[in-house]
Order: C-alpha cells, then sequence, then structure tokens
C-alpha cells in the first residue's frame, strides 16, 4: 500500500515537473490586451465587425488603428470597455438595429401563387419572382429569422417577418439574407417608420396590399421635413422624425406605425416602452 | 394579373413525383416481417405475442409522448416507430418479463432516436441500443433461452442453451467443438431452434428480405455482403482446425445472423447510402461478427458488430463516394 | 450456347448507369400527327430566348414587317438573331411577360392575313457551300437547340481548331414524360431531319454519325433505319430510361464515353443536336428560311384534346389551349417543357419561345402535395442519380449554407435531371435544394 503511494506521488510529481516545464518552453506570447479584449467582446462570433469572430476582431483591434465601433451587438458598453483596455478616446456610433418595412401579410397582401418547395425567401423567390404580388413585400419564409443569432425575428402566424427592437443588435445578417432587401438599418431612437417597401404606383399597389404605400404625399404634407417621397414610396427622415407620428392618423392606408404603441399585427412581441421624448 | 394564377402551384422542377412515401416504404418492411412473427408466435407461443405487442406498443406511444414533449408535431403514422419495437421484440428472448420489453422500448425510442432529433438522425440503429443496454444491464434474462414449443403440441416453453451458446461453453471447457452440434441445420433453417424471437427462423425471415428486395426497399449489397464476409472469415478458420471451429452454414444459420443481416445491418437511417460504402459496412459486420463469436467473451456477435460499424457510418461514407460521372478515378 | 449468348448481347439495349422510370404518359399526343395551330391575332416575340446575350431590336414601332424579317440582332458570337414569325405590323417594343418568370423586352407582331416570306431570303444549293458559309446561314436563321435548351447552334457547330470532332449524335430520345414532338417529326419529317443530318456531318467533318431513339418509339426507329440504309447514318434503339435523352448520357450510351465534369462534349470529340434543330438547319441552309416555328406537344389531363402543334414563335399559351379544344377544369400547375425540367408558369398570358418543346397541363389532383419530412437516407436518390452524385448529401450542405462541402461533393456536376426529386419518399425538394448550393457557389466564386 505505501508502495502504492510512493510510486504513484512520484509519477505525479514527475508530471507536474514536466507540465510546468512545457507551459514555460511552448508559451505563446499573447498580448494581455487581446485577451482582454476578448473577454470583453461579446462572443456570438456573428462576423459584423467583418473579422472572423470576436477573436479576430480583438486581434486586429490590438495589431492597428481599427475602429472600435464594429460591433453592434456589444453596444456602447463593449465601446467603452474596448477604449479603456488600448487606452484610447472612443466616440460611440448611434446605435442602429434592422426593420421589416412591410405590413403585407398573408390577409393583407395578395399571394401570387401557391409556393411548393424550400421554405427559403431566397429559394421562392427564384420561382417566378415570389409567391407575393408586391415585388418589394416579405415573403414571410423565414430565411432572416434563421440567421439571426440573437433570435430576435418572429415570423407571424400569418407570414410576416417582425424584428424585436429590444433584441435586435445591429449586426446586419438578416439585412444580407434578404432577397427582397425588405429589412433596413434605422436608428434605435427612432421609432416612426413608413412600412413598406414598393415602388409601384399608388393605384398598382392598392391592387395587391391593403397596407400599402400610395405615395399620396398626405404624410409629408402634414410634418413636412419628417418625410420624403421617392418614385410612389414614403420615408421617414430619421434625422428629422421627432414629429414624424402626427402623420400616422393621417395616412389612408395606415403603413406607417409608430414601434412604442405596438408592433405590426399578429406579431406577439410586446411594444417598447415609450422612452423619455428627446430633443429634437 | 390572372386570377387563375392565385389557386395554381409553382414550384422547382420536377413536377412529378413517384408517388413513394416514408410510410409506404414502412409499411412494406412490416409487412415484411409477419412471416418471421408469425413462425415465431408459432415456435414460442403467447409469451412471444406478448413481448412483440408491448415492444411495439410501447415503442408507438414512447415516441409520441417524446415528440409531446418536445413541442413537435406526433408523426407515429409514419410506421417507423412500430418497425423498432417489431425489431426489438425479434431480439429479445420468447420469455422476456413485460417490464423488460417495456424498458426496452422506451431505451430504444429515447436514447437511441429521439435524442439526436428523430427520425433520420440517429447514428445507431435504435433496436440494437436498446437490446445491447438490456444484455449488459440484465444478462440473466437477456440469456434465458428456451426450447421451441410449438403451437398445439401441447409442450411448455423449457429453458435451454442457444447453438452458439453451447459451442462456446464446449469450447471454453474443452477447446473443441460440442459433439452434438452437427445435424439439425434443417431444423435451424426451419426455426425449430432456441433462441431469440426473430432469430430461429431464416426461411421466414428470407421470404420477407425476397418481398423487400422486390419492392427495391432493400438493395443486395449489404446483405450479400456481411452473408459473404462470414462465410469467407468462418470458412477460414473452419478449414484450418474443423474440429473446433464450425461450419459456414452452422454461422448462417444460427443466432441472429440472417436477421442482422437482412433486417438490421439494412437500417437506412444508420448505414452508408453509397454502393460501395453499402458493401464495407456488410463486410465489416461479416468480419466482426465472426471475430466475436470466435473470439470474444459473447457468443452472439451481431448486434455489437452493427453498432461498431454504425459508428464508422459517417467515415465511410465521407470517404467511399461513388465516382463522380466525368471525373477520373482517384482525382477530383 | 455461343450463338444464343451473341443475341442476348445484341438485344440488350445500350443505355447508362442510374435513371428512373417515370409513366411515360406520351399516349396522349404519340398518334397525333402534327397539326398546324391557326394564326393567333398578336405574336410576342421574345428577344431573349437562348442561352447566351438576348438579342438587340431592330425594328420600330409601325413598322412593316416580313415572315422571316430579322427584328433582333444577334449581340456578340454566343447570341442568335430572332425573326418575325409572320408579315405584319410591329405595335411594341417593350417589357412583356416570359416564360422564364418575369418580365423581359419583347417584340409585339399584328399579323396580316398574307403570311409573306421576306424578298430577301434566298434557297442555296447544299453542294456548293462551304463549311463556313453553312454556319453562317445557320446563325443568321437564328437556329438554336430545339429540345429544351435553345444554345446556339452555330456556336456548336464551330469547335476551335484543337477540338477535333469525330462522332456526331442526334437525339431522338425525346426522354420526358408526355412529349411527343420529335417522335412526330421523325415520323412525318423524315427527309428534313436527314438533309440537315447530312449537312452538319459534312460541315463537322466527321465519319460516325448515329440518331439515338429511345425503344418506346419503334414505328419512329424502323422509319429511320429504313431511311438510312445505305447511309453511314447508324441509328441505334436506346433502353428506355429518364434522363436517356440528357446529353451526356446519351453520349455515355451511345459512345461509352464520358463528359469530363466542367467540359463539353467537343472536350471528347462528340457534338450532340437534337433531331429538330437538324431539321431547323435544313431550312435555314436550303430554303434559307430562319427558325420561326416549331412543333410543341399540348398534353396533359387538363386539356380537352391533346395535340402536336406546329406553332410559331411568339404564340400565346392562351392560343395554344384554345387550339386544343380549351381546358376541361381549371389547371393545378401550368409547365412549359416536360414535367422533369420544364417551367411552372403563373397564367397563360406569355408567348411560346424557341425551346417550347411542350405544354402540360396538370389538373389539381395531380400535383404532389406530399409535405416535406425528414431524410431516412434510403439512398433511392444515390441509385437514381445519374451522374453517380449523393443528391441528399449535397442538398443538405446546400441548406445550411455551407457552399464549399456542396462544391466539393461535387454540385457543379448537377444536370438538375429531377430524378432524385422524383423518388424521395420524404418529398424532399432535392432539386431546388442542389440548385440554390449551385447558385451560392458561383456567388462565392464571383466574390473572390
Amino acid at each position: 500500500m505505501f508502495a502504492a503511494v510512493l510510486s504513484l506521488g512520484f509519477i505525479g510529481m514527475i508530471a507536474a515537473v514536466a507540465l510546468g516545464l512545457a507551459a514555460k518552453k511552448f508559451a505563446v506570447e499573447v498580448d494581455p490586451r487581446e485577451l482582454a479584449a476578448l473577454e470583453v467582446l461579446p462572443g456570438v462570433n456573428c462576423g459584423a465587425c467583418g473579422f472572423p469572430g470576436c477573436a479576430g476582431y480583438a486581434k486586429a483591434l490590438v495589431a492597428g488603428a481599427v475602429d472600435l465601433n464594429l460591433c453592434p451587438p456589444g453596444g456602447a458598453d463593449v465601446v467603452a470597455k474596448l477604449a479603456r483596455i488600448l487606452g484610447v478616446e472612443a466616440s460611440v456610433a448611434a446605435r442602429e438595429i434592422a426593420v421589416v418595412v412591410c405590413q403585407g401579410d398573408n390577409r393583407r397582401a395578395q399571394v401570387r401563387y401557391r409556393y411548393l418547395g424550400l421554405e427559403d425567401c431566397t429559394a421562392a423567390q427564384r420561382i417566378a419572382g415570389g409567391p407575393k404580388t408586391c415585388p418589394g413585400g416579405c415573403l414571410g419564409l423565414g430565411s432572416c429569422q434563421r440567421s439571426c443569432p440573437f433570435d430576435a425575428i418572429e415570423i407571424t402566424v400569418d407570414g410576416l417577418a417582425v424584428i424585436s427592437r429590444e433584441k435586435c443588435t445591429g449586426c446586419r445578417k438578416c439585412v444580407a439574407v434578404c432577397p427582397r432587401n425588405v429589412i433596413r438599418m434605422t436608428p434605435y431612437d427612432a421609432t416612426v417608420h413608413v412600412l413598406c417597401n414598393s415602388n409601384d404606383k399608388g393605384a398598382v399597389v392598392r391592387k395587391y396590399c391593403q397596407v400599402g404605400c400610395i405615395g399620396c404625399h398626405i404624410c409629408q404634407k402634414t410634418v413636412p421635413g419628417a418625410y420624403k417621397i421617392d418614385n410612389s414610396l414614403a420615408t421617414v427622415v430619421y434625422e428629422h422624425s421627432a414629429d414624424a407620428d402626427e402623420a400616422i392618423a393621417k395616412c389612408p392606408t395606415k403603413c406607417i406605425r409608430d414601434f412604442t404603441t405596438g408592433y405590426p399585427d399578429g406579431s406577439r412581441l410586446m411594444p417598447a416602452v415609450p422612452e423619455k421624448p428627446h430633443a429634437a | 394579373m390572372n386570377k387563375v394564377s392565385q389557386q395554381l402551384y409553382l414550384s422547382s422542377s420536377p413536377h412529378i413525383h413517384s408517388g413513394e412515401t416514408t410510410a409506404k416504404v414502412m409499411r412494406a418492411v412490416l409487412y415484411s416481417l409477419v412471416p418471421a412473427c408469425a413462425v415465431a408466435v408459432y415456435f414460442f407461443g403467447l409469451s412471444a405475442l406478448l413481448v412483440l405487442l408491448l415492444a411495439t406498443f410501447g415503442c408507438m406511444a414512447t415516441e409520441a409522448v417524446c415528440q409531446r414533449l418536445m413541442g413537435q408535431p406526433v408523426t407515429i403514422a409514419d410506421g417507423s416507430a412500430a418497425i423498432t419495437g417489431v425489431l426489438l421484440a425479434l431480439n429479445l428472448p420468447p420469455t422476456s418479463p413485460w417490464w423488460l420489453t417495456l424498458l426496452g422500448a422506451v431505451i430504444a425510442i429515447v436514447i437511441g432516436k429521439q435524442v439526436y432529433g428523430g427520425l433520420g438522425s440517429n447514428p445507431f440503429n435504435p433496436a440494437l441500443v436498446a437490446r445491447v443496454v438490456l444484455l449488459i444491464s440484465f444478462p440473466v434474462q437477456m440469456t434465458t433461452w428456451s426450447a421451441p414449443a410449438p403451437l398445439g403440441s401441447g409442450l411448455d416453453l423449457v429453458t435451454t442453451a442457444t447453438p452458439l451458446g453451447t459451442w462456446k461453453n464446449a469450447v471454453m471447457l474443452t477447446g473443441q467443438a460440442p459433439v452434438e452440434m452437427q445435424g439439425g441445420m434443417t431444423q435451424y433453417f426451419l426455426g425449430n431452434m432456441p433462441g431469440c424471437i426473430g432469430e430461429v427462423s431464416a426461411l421466414a425471415l428470407l421470404l420477407g428480405a425476397a418481398y423487400l428486395l422486390y419492392r427495391r426497399i432493400l438493395t443486395w449489397h449489404i446483405p450479400a455482403a456481411f452473408v459473404g464476409s462470414v462465410v469467407l472469415f468462418s470458412g477460414l478458420f473452419w478449414l484450418i482446425n474443423p474440429a473446433k471451429y464450425p461450419s459456414p452454414i452452422f454461422h448462417l444459420l444460427t443466432g441472429g445472423l440472417v436477421l442482422g443481416a437482412f433486417y438490421m445491418a439494412t437500417d437506412m437511417v444508420t448505414t452508408p447510402v453509397s454502393p460501395r460504402g453499402m458493401l464495407l459496412f456488410g463486410a465489416g459486420c461479416g468480419l466482426l461478427t465472426v471475430l466475436i463469436r470466435l473470439f470474444g467473451g459473447y457468443p452472439e456477435g451481431v448486434s455489437f458488430a452493427i453498432l461498431l460499424m454504425n459508428a464508422s457510418t459517417p467515415l465511410i461514407d465521407r470517404y467511399l463516394r461513388p465516382r463522380t460521372f466525368g471525373v477520373q478515378a482517384g482525382k477530383g | 450456347m455461343c450463338a444464343a449468348h451473341n443475341r442476348l448481347t445484341e438485344m440488350k439495349m445500350k443505355t447508362f448507369a442510374g435513371g428512373i422510370h417515370p409513366p411515360d404518359n406520351k399516349q396522349w399526343s404519340a398518334h397525333k400527327a402534327i397539326e398546324d395551330c391557326p394564326m393567333p391575332a398578336e405574336l410576342i416575340v421574345p428577344l431573349a430566348q437562348h442561352i447566351g446575350a438576348p438579342s438587340v431590336p431592330c425594328v420600330a414601332v409601325g413598322q412593316q414587317v416580313f415572315k422571316g424579317q430579322e427584328i433582333g440582332s444577334a449581340k456578340g458570337f454566343v447570341s442568335v438573331p430572332v425573326h418575325a414569325p409572320t408579315s405584319g405590323e410591329i405595335v411594341a417594343v417593350e417589357n412583356r411577360p416570359h416564360p422564364w418568370g418575369t418580365s423581359l423586352p419583347a417584340v409585339v407582331i399584328r399579323p396580316d392575313a398574307e403570311d409573306r416570306w421576306s424578298p430577301e431570303l434566298q434557297p442555296a444549293e447544299p453542294g456548293e457551300l462551304s463549311p463556313e458559309q453553312i454556319v453562317e446561314k445557320v446563325r443568321q436563321a437564328g437556329v438554336v437547340g430545339m429540345g429544351g435548351a435553345a444554345f446556339p447552334a452555330h456556336v456548336k457547330m464551330s469547335p476551335p481548331p484543337e477540338k477535333q470532332i469525330n462522332t456526331l449524335i442526334f437525339n431522338g430520345v425525346e426522354c420526358e414524360p408526355y412529349l411527343t414532338a420529335d417522335h412526330r417529326m421523325m415520323l412525318e419529317e423524315p427527309e428534313r431531319i436527314l438533309q440537315g443530318v447530312a449537312l452538319l456531318q459534312y460541315v463537322l467533318g466527321v465519319e460516325r454519325v448515329v440518331i439515338g431513339i429511345e425503344a418506346n418509339k419503334p414505328d419512329a426507329i424502323a422509319l429511320m433505319t429504313e431511311m438510312c440504309a445505305g447511309t453511314p447514318v447508324e441509328v441505334i434503339s436506346l433502353e428506355v430510361k429518364y434522363p436517356q435523352g440528357a446529353e451526356k448520357q446519351l453520349i455515355a450510351a451511345v459512345a461509352g464515353l464520358e463528359v469530363p465534369s466542367g467540359g463539353l462534349p467537343m472536350d471528347i470529340g462528340v457534338a450532340v443536336h437534337n433531331v429538330s434543330t437538324a431539321a431547323a438547319v435544313t431550312d435555314a441552309v436550303v430554303y434559307g428560311r430562319p427558325l420561326i416555328e416549331r412543333v410543341c406537344t399540348v398534353t396533359g389531363p387538363a386539356i380537352r384534346e391533346p395535340k402536336n402543334l406546329r406553332i410559331r414563335i411568339g404564340t400565346l399559351l392562351s392560343h395554344l389551349i384554345d387550339a386544343c379544344g380549351g381546358l376541361v377544369e381549371e389547371p393545378g400547375k401550368i409547365i412549359l417543357g416536360g414535367p422533369m425540367m420544364g417551367f411552372a408558369q403563373l397564367g397563360f398570358d406569355v408567348p411560346a419561345i424557341r425551346g417550347t418543346s411542350g405544354l402540360l397541363l396538370l389538373r389539381h389532383e395531380d400535383v404532389a402535395l406530399q409535405p416535406e419530412g425528414p431524410c431516412i437516407r434510403c439512398a433511392r436518390c444515390v441509385q437514381a442519380c445519374p451522374i453517380n452524385l449523393l443528391p441528399t448529401t449535397i442538398a443538405a450542405y446546400a441548406r445550411r449554407d455551407l457552399s464549399s462541402e456542396a462544391a466539393e461533393y461535387c454540385a457543379m456536376d448537377c444536370i438538375e435531371c429531377g430524378s432524385c426529386s422524383y423518388v424521395c419518399p420524404a418529398a424532399i425538394p432535392l432539386v431546388q435544394a442542389v440548385r440554390y448550393g449551385k447558385a451560392a457557389i458561383l456567388a462565392k466564386k464571383r466574390k473572390a
């Protein structure tokens, strides 16, 4: 018994010494700032920064002149921490989130044909231009939902993609995947959006969607400066959108929505808590 | 826009389909197992019937419960759980207690299938997973065999050893095959021998397999490679020492070989998809079976052999791909 | 014993590995002689009907044109001109719905009742023409592959000097179910086809010329064999299997050679043309007439009178349906081409183009609506694939956006024949998934 204890103890000591020597001899020099940066980054590896994962961004940050603002999921918090670690000043870019600018689910927008096949928006788009008559409308097959690393996208029962304001980190993966370009990046502070993506003339839009923008200019007339109309489609001018919500009631097709009052119909997301009014 | 188009279906080509469904395939496999089940009930009576029913419905119920709990649609109508149940029953001794059978059903479905993601995602044959777990956990109940007591003969099930068990004992004790092993091959073929419910009648199993081959649900590659490999390797040993090692015919007709080669090793989900891969898979199963039977601790090697080869299926699929048309062998 | 064995090997028909046997459904129209489709009130001729650059319009609204007059010029070498299918007035040059799913530029013609050929078109004596002159006539006539792919024929007839063609194969297989246009052409206009065969043989300077016909057309085989007796043209009967008519599979069956991956038939000294293309070559060279009409099989359970119609390019599908007695009921699917590789359509207001070999009307009950299930690795797709691919593996990688892995499993070699999707018991849209993967692979290549 004694022999067993001694022999095992001896083997253990040899192993410990060997490991210690190896740790010293084969140690890799890593800049401690890189490790600290990696600690601070979200660790989601979404690739929004353009580098291969959070480790890649940490390496690049330490290596050279790389913008500290490239990590949308990290947000202002992470930018501040990185600035401290790297010993530089950093200004925080405004937070941006993704919005699906469409409310035309299967009940409100015309379905052009009955699609059979892969439940993927890009695949469906290739079959005669997609099952929706509206050329810009959301197809609701879920490609964006599957691409989101943060589970921020919901597909309603009637086939409309809706993005949660709180969960979205602005990584832009959904924007890249959407074949209809119906997802836009918008400032987080802006809560009023025109939810339409069709440049067709009003009379045409009316035929295939109950809630599409018909380019009537009423929003622009109600709150000049907050809306611009291009090619029969209104969009909010986000820099001047403080009073944009005044036009919501006037819009004849109800395609403008303030997300603090609620998400598009059919969504089960809760509306964002109204924030205190900010300076215009 | 045409009114008619809103009712039209559009899809990528092709626009016609053979009409084959997963459920039809599974049903055909169930039909093919009817002869083997019938023969088993004939030879082993009501206890065998009980095992069959408990295993089949146990598997279906377990799958339904699992899918409900996981919030998935319940798909027991596709027949795959039923097949797992029947195959599990065929791999159990006829006198298995009800709790053993039910436990096996739950293990097969939960650990063998659902944990991996359900139909199509499991790496191991679920019925064999259950069988092996039971064998290791309850060795006594799982190795209690009965001599056949055909219905109507008035006999009761009497505990006895299987031919393979007899051989192994004799060899371990005396180094020689037992004397009374020779002969009786016809009876083995028909099913008049002790063993698992499904092991016994090679004839009934082959009938079912012939039906599956005709329906093109089974292809010849795995069974042929399995059987061929068993014949080859067992034949080698038999030629070296006929007094000790049994003949290839003995190997083919005893134990779960016919059941294994035609029903267990051919489980589509856990076997390679390419023809060459299937041949290698079958050959590997055969070799391992012979080695375990002759030199391993267990008298029967088919279950372990198949599970080991299941583990190598992804590797086989990766490296033994068919040669793409237009690509020269060894390049591309 | 020896004699019997020889007979057996002779009887065993040539074929390729893999493939499927869908019901051929040719009985609806195989016995119906080609019928001329009445002239419609309007012809909409798209400028993009072929592989390669779309043609450029060269007429103006209000202009009067003759039948066969060029209305769109070829753009570049891999392109062909487009011609007026009849004499009449140009009423529009604008975007119109196109069979490929979007709206594309087209020339709209209102026929006059004259149907007059352009006086500029001249017949010629083929014996007096050089191969280059013949190729130029074929190009000017806008001849494209009539089997459906619509590849410019003159490009196929002009291999680079280092690629010597030694085998010329004519595709009389028509393996797609329901379609019988080529079958009727072989029965009713074999002279036109064979003259084109001879012209192509002369241009390419080949020794071996073969016409491959599937064994489900015994009358065509007998007739063509009889007419080729005494000529060097060989008529070979091929086992009935889909996709025997696919170029690579046809070459494998007839010549026993495999077109290299990523390569063309000319890389192994072979050229393949559809039999109807050969007839169009005859028209172009001997009669100086451009490709303005073709035979199209209008068929399917939803059409009242299935027919093989001779149609002018640009005829709307609605007119074709009227010419066949109208619909029996509202269609469930409208397919241009065959059921295995054809394109599903949004409606009847698209025109037939040069590659439109068939219009198939399926009823709602004929549309397969099986919901997709998990892959059970049954390997039927592997058995069916004529290119020996693993469709289930490629599709799985493609759907997970793992395009490098999909490429590793040779996704780009897929000919999209549809055999895998046809046999899949789980109703997985394999071809669609592989196509998706191929697009991702190409997009990645373009970015790099």
